[in-house]
């Protein structure tokens, strides 16, 4: 009885959820102001977690949390402080082109739909091992079995690093 | 936490299919319609968020750790995906003074 009651409890919140982040990623394109647009952006990306933690990716949850909510919300936010963007002087598109865009969108939607219905497989996700997600369990498989690719991320975000500060700063020469 | 999240597996594996497909179809809606380049730039990174949501997804319906690595990489490669493209939105906004994508029609002349 009270393990149905948590079943459906937790379902009706996966719905809900799902209806949040949909919601919200339309408001994201949707919206005229580049602020308005980061801000809800934000709430996608928290809708993200908590799909996580429901999954029992708890390290996921985490990473998704700090990485694209602090770091990279954060630059989004100050480069658009920065260029003075926050103002509805967008130009926009013209109708027509508007109307293709999104008709085009639909048609890749329903070509997925269509695709996933055909397949026919709807058998709950269910967690075979549960302490999948722990950093206990994921550490041990990115330090043994990814270590390789693990360090070449670390050149990878190196040269990032170095190009973003080579392309930002500015020219004096041409100055 | 772990009986909180053991009884809760009883979404259909289609339900989040769909979910994933829903955005990213927006986000490539909103490549489509705007023409602001941070904009596009932030829709880009909503696919990106999908398909992180859908590989976490299968990776706990097969019970493979493996697909939740590849996120982790993911992420780290978005990071350095987005310090680069913001670095290059705002040259962009130096030389044109604006960031309308249609003002860099000019690359094909």
């Amino acid at each position: 009885m009270r393990a149905k009651d948590f079943v459906i409890i937790q379902m009706s919140l996966f719905y809900f959820i799902a209806f949040l982040s949909i919601l919200f990623a339309l408001l994201v394109i949707f919206s005229k102001n580049p602020v308005h647009s980061v801000l809800y952006l934000i709430l996608t990306f928290f809708t993200f977690t908590i799909h996580y933690i429901l999954l029992n990716a708890q390290f996921l949850a985490v990473v998704n949390f700090i990485v694209y909510m602090g770091a990279i919300m954060v630059l989004f936010l100050f480069v658009i402080m920065l260029l003075n963007l926050n103002k509805d002087t967008e130009p926009v598109k013209k109708a027509v082109v508007k109307i293709a865009s999104v008709v085009g969108g639909g048609c890749l939607l329903a070509t997925i739909v269509a695709s996933v219905k055909a397949l026919g497989i709807s058998e709950p996700v269910v967690l075979k091992t549960a302490d999948l997600g722990l950093v206990k369990h994921l550490g041990k498989v990115l330090f043994g079995e990814f270590l390789l690719p693990f360090e070449v991320s670390s050149l990878l975000l190196f040269s990032a690093m170095v190009g973003a500060v080579l392309l930002a700063t500015k020219d004096k020469s041409n100055a | 936490m772990n009986t909180l999240t053991q009884n809760i597996q009883t979404i259909p594996l289609n339900h989040y299919i769909i979910l994933c497909a829903i955005i990213f179809a927006i986000g490539v809606t909103g490549v489509l319609i705007r023409r602001n380049a941070i904009v596009i730039f932030m829709s880009v990174e909503l696919m990106l968020n999908a398909v992180n949501l859908l590989l976490t997804v299968f990776s706990a319906y097969r019970g493979d750790a493996t697909g939740q690595v590849f996120v982790f990489f993911i992420m780290a490669l978005a990071a350095a995906e987005v310090a680069v493209g913001l670095s290059i939105i705002v040259m962009i906004y130096r030389n044109t003074n604006s960031l309308d994508i249609n003002v860099l029609n000019r690359l094909k002349h």
